[in-house]
């Protein structure tokens, strides 16, 4: 029974007697193996961690296990949601977008509003034009957003709903009371068998860049567009800009959603910040667009390569090299030496990198995560002289595997580091208890492989649910790269302290100053 | 205030509201909104609200689909069992693990509620259909997973629209590993929202549990004529466990929890029990009402969630049984009420005559009211996500006062009603919780007890209260407004 001096909830609660009681009660009506036989629990749990699983588990066809990816409107909503009073609107059922909301929220701690025409079994049959035409409407009436994004469920695409023409029935038929002919209602298909988030990303970024800018072409601006990607680091986002200011050019971030996922407390507005919709028409005529995340947007930036001729391309400040890259680039299209402010960045960063890496060389790491996230996490790891040993990427796009595996290759360590594109989490425990590492970089997914195999998991990565505020932090730029090595040395020495504290047995190691 | 300006405050408020809406989205929406008044016969349901109709599109209704409330509420909890969303990769990734079905077992080994598994559909299988896929999923979970008990295919919304036939995939294979494989059709386009999906799956239960062939064995547990089942608890922080143990101690047996915590054997040792208990009326009724037509088995609805509701259900319950059982009842009782009297005593003074707005889902939005009561505060909105008519008929029994109520509330109306009635505490869902945080109000999640619980039983009230008082009188509510602007 409770005390009330000391009212505890389940954590130790269920510790008590009379609750291990209950629980051990329980078990004589149970089929589950532990209650019956746990010496088979035992026998098959040890059989998981061996290289027959493991085998038996790499040679799978058919079912994901705890995969590391999310499907593509989830990347649609993060990319209306950059955009200034932008109403993300998902044409389809509306349990989905209950999901995308839920899922964001748990990981900012930040309200995500969207919306969905809640489309059901009479729309499977007939199409869904009705809710589009009455969900555009009432959108539009309520919460009065600047710009309506829409996207797809996979049961609009299923059916094979046709966005535009659907977009024009329902303006010609409001006859502009709420959805005036000029109103931006840009449109994306984000078929959730195809790809994975970022790919929604992209098609979403493609669709508003495409039909915004559409008759908007003039004369060209020195000014440069910034894509950042799938990019759930807030602080990232603010790194990118001040790198960007530091040049004194002209520019716009395209899908910046670093006000709307990190509002002061005070008061509730639904839409902060994002990309001018007057500037998102221009971007067109900008000199250059940078891609911050190439697998993220590599159909955006066709369209901006090919047809609208900006230079550019792609950098991903992530990292040292990553971020000299951009900071070279940035110097390039400007034309302007590197500034002195971000030369010190990296004089500092530096040094706090040849201050820290006698803890970072040589040790293991297991990482997943998104491609472009790999590729700068990687190289920084890489850069400190550790040794990126699993690097999994379940929703790996073409090219991806062949880049990291060039990039691993320039590692002394390179015949025992290795990539795995397609796989997922389970196959990841399969790798770390057969070829075990020091330590884990992933999202919150990876509790459970620290749960089992005991390496201590470094939160870094999307989803995290069970941390706070390290997404409000940058992981890009000379300053998003110290966050990286304060974070990952600082759990370093955190386990040498959780390895070493035995006291009279191990703590001679146990040392004050490290 | 006087009860008719309460009830004219809260009746203007819904005027004011449905203005902001088209034409015919506000014909629809204010047939869902209303004004309970417990002493007002005239009332068929709770405020005379409409519910369980198509969502009005564009609007951020908070609601779920009913893949949600197959694999997320009904079958995704049964620990022993393999769930299968079968489909795209996202809904069994946003549904991973969300819910605090707490379970004891080993995860991966012999138990799998925090795992998801997918069918990962890619184009070709839209194309080709995933049949094929399914069957080859299965073998693989099989060889890799030999400890699970069975399997169940959660549809995902384009099964039921590519033409699969997932029930043929599961009898031919259920055949081969001889275990059961559950198909279960909760795409989630069908119906208006999770609610569908929990009468598919009761629906499922009753056809592959308990008309299925089960290579499972039960004879060792013997009938009493004290067994009773758990249904509709799912056992999220806990709270099926802190309700079992009030039962056992009045001398019950529970044979079986529904799905918090359970097993298959639990479920198929059910229809031997004496009383069903059914805590969720909502997501569970259907197959409460099988087991009384088919085998004869009574059910009864009941409140663990504050201490006069509790005492309320447990002599409800043993009166059903022996006067052992009801002698036993009042000792659980007398046992306990020291404690509670001490949790009234120690946090009624710091929350009495505040008021709160809820919305939830299954039963909570009546079933909470009485907690709050006791402790002295006011419930003056509720309203679910997906209830029908006979949930709303229900609450009219919970309120004390006029109050607003809501059915499929969304983003806007919530924030215009909390804006309107000022509530000290605000207690829905994690979509909705930053919301009003932003603003400054003292928040709960009440659909996963944001964190902590169990809430239901004694123990469970302490920890209600304590969570209340926290959220009600932590100093960070006072920070919201810098020192340069306070007033004087």
């Amino acid at each position: 029974m409770q005390e009330i001096e000391k009212i505890v909830n389940g954590k130790d609660l269920f510790k008590r007697p009379e609750y291990q009681d209950v629980l051990a009660n329980k078990k004589q009506f149970e089929s589950s193996m532990l209650a019956i036989n746990p010496a088979k629990v035992a026998e098959v749990q040890a059989w998981t961690e061996s290289w027959d699983y493991r085998e038996k588990n790499l040679a799978r066809e058919a079912i994901t296990v705890n995969p590391a990816k999310a499907c593509q409107p989830l990347g649609a909503v993060m990319v209306a949601l950059g955009f200034e009073g932008t109403m993300p609107y998902v044409h389809g059922s509306h349990g989905c977008v209950a999901y995308f909301r839920s899922y964001f929220t748990r990981h900012f701690k930040e309200p995500t509003p969207c919306v969905s025409d809640s489309m059901t079994e009479d729309a499977a049959v007939f199409g869904g034009l009705v809710n589009m035409k009455e969900g555009l409407k009432n959108c539009a009436a309520v919460y009065k957003p600047k710009m309506i994004a829409v996207s797809t469920t996979c049961m609009a695409e299923v059916i094979g709903d046709d966005l535009m023409a659907f977009i024009i029935a329902a303006k010609e038929e409001d006859g502009g009371e709420y959805l005036p002919a000029e109103y931006p209602i840009p449109f994306a298909h984000t078929p959730s068998f195809v790809g994975s988030h970022i790919t929604g990303y992209d098609n979403m970024m493609h669709g508003i860049m495409s039909q915004l800018t559409e008759g908007q072409q003039g004369e060209k601006k020195q000014r440069i567009n910034i894509i950042p990607g799938f990019e759930t680091y807030i602080g990232s986002l603010r790194s990118v800009k001040t790198i960007v200011e530091a040049f004194g050019t002209d520019y716009i971030m395209l899908g910046d959603h670093s006000d709307q996922w990190d509002m002061p407390a005070g008061q509730y507005e639904m839409f902060q910040g994002g990309t001018k919709l007057d500037d998102a028409r221009d971007c067109i005529n900008s000199s250059a667009t940078i891609s911050l995340q190439k697998y993220a947007t590599s159909k955006t930036m066709k369209m901006v390569e090919k047809r609208w001729k900006h230079a550019g391309g792609f950098s991903n400040p992530v990292g040292l090299k990553g971020t000299d890259e951009f900071v070279m680039k940035l110097s390039e299209l400007t034309g302007t030496e590197v500034p002195q402010k971000l030369k010190v960045e990296r004089g500092r960063l530096v040094d706090a990198m040849q201050d820290s890496y006698p803890y970072m060389h040589g040790k293991k790491f297991a990482i997943w995560g998104d491609p472009d996230f790999l590729i700068g996490a990687v190289s920084f790891l890489l850069e400190m002289g550790a040794e990126p040993t699993h690097v999994l990427c379940h929703n790996a796009p073409k090219g991806w595997e062949e880049e990291m595996r060039a990039m691993l290759d320039t590692s002394p360590a390179k015949d025992s580091l290795n990539v795995w594109a397609e796989k997922d989490l389970w196959h990841m425990r399969s790798l770390l208890y057969t070829e075990p590492v020091d330590f884990m970089i992933g999202n919150s997914y990876g509790k459970e492989l620290m749960r089992d195999t005991g390496t201590p998991l470094i939160y870094i990565g999307f989803p995290i649910f069970d941390r706070h505020h390290l997404h409000r932090y940058s992981i890009s730029g000379y300053d998003g790269a110290l966050n990286l090595l304060t974070w990952i040395t600082n759990k370093v020495l955190d386990q040498l302290d959780e390895d070493t504290k035995g006291i009279a047995t191990t703590d001679y190691f146990f040392d004050l100053i490290r | 205030m006087g009860p008719e300006s309460l009830e004219a405050k809260q009746k203007a408020a819904i005027e004011e509201i449905l203005k902001a809406y088209p034409e015919k989205a506000a014909k629809n929406r204010e047939k869902h909104l209303g004004v309970g008044s417990p002493n007002d016969e005239t009332q068929k349901t709770c405020g005379d609200v409409r519910s369980n109709k198509k969502t009005v599109p564009g609007v951020m209704s908070q609601r779920g689909c009913a893949y949600a409330g197959s694999k997320g509420v009904v079958w995704g909890p049964v620990k022993d069992m393999i769930h299968i969303s079968h489909g795209p990769i996202g809904c069994g990734q946003y549904s991973r693990a969300g819910r605090r079905n707490y379970y004891i077992g080993v995860t991966g080994v012999d138990t799998f509620v925090t795992m998801n598994f997918s069918s990962d559909f890619q184009e070709n299988n839209i194309v080709f259909g995933g049949d094929k896929k399914l069957g080859k999923c299965i073998d693989e979970i099989e060889l890799l997973f030999p400890l699970n008990n069975g399997i169940t295919v959660q549809s995902e919304c384009p099964i039921g629209l590519i033409g699969d036939d997932i029930g043929a995939v599961a009898k031919v294979k259920a055949k081969e590993i001889d275990k059961v494989i559950v198909p279960v059709n909760c795409e989630g386009f069908r119906g208006v929202s999770q609610s569908l999906g929990h009468h598919i799956a009761n629906d499922t239960v009753r056809d592959y549990i308990f008309d299925g062939k089960l290579n499972i064995d039960t004879s060792d547990v013997t009938a009493t004529d004290y067994d009773v089942a758990i249904i509709g608890d799912y056992n999220i922080g806990g709270d099926a466990w802190s309700s079992r143990i009030l039962l056992e101690e009045m001398g019950l047996r529970v044979v079986a929890q529904w799905s918090g915590d359970a097993t298959l054997k639990e479920m198929a040792l059910t229809p031997k029990v004496k009383l069903n208990l059914l805590h969720c009326y909502r997501s569970m009724n259907y197959i409460s009402r099988h087991m009384e037509k088919e085998y004869g088995i009574p059910w009864i609805e009941y409140n663990f969630f504050g201490p006069s509701q509790t005492i309320k259900s447990l002599r409800k319950i043993a009166a059903f049984f022996d006067e052992s059982v009801q002698k036993k009842c009042e000792e659980v009782i007398a046992k306990y009420q020291p404690m509670i009297d001490a949790v009234i005593a120690k946090y009624k003074p710091r929350l009495d005559g505040k008021t709160v707005m809820l919305f939830v889902g299954g039963l909570r939005p009546r079933h909470v009211i009485g907690a709050y009561e006791d402790l002295g505060m006011e419930v003056i909105g509720t309203g679910y996500e997906f209830a029908h008519d006979d949930d709303y008929k229900r609450t009219k029994e919970e309120i004390f006062r006029s109050t607003v109520i809501y059915d499929d509330v969304n983003e806007y109306e919530l924030e215009a009603f909390v804006k309107k009635l000022q509530p000290d505490l605000v207690a829905s869902g994690i979509k909705e919780k930053y919301v009003f945080q932003k603003m400054g109000l003292p928040y709960r999640q009440m659909h996963s007890w944001d964190y902590s619980g169990p809430y239901h039983g004694y123990d469970g009230f302490a920890i209600f209260a304590q969570d209340m008082d926290l959220a009600i009188n932590s100093p960070v509510w006072a920070h919201s407004k810098a020192p340069w602007e306070q007033e004087g």
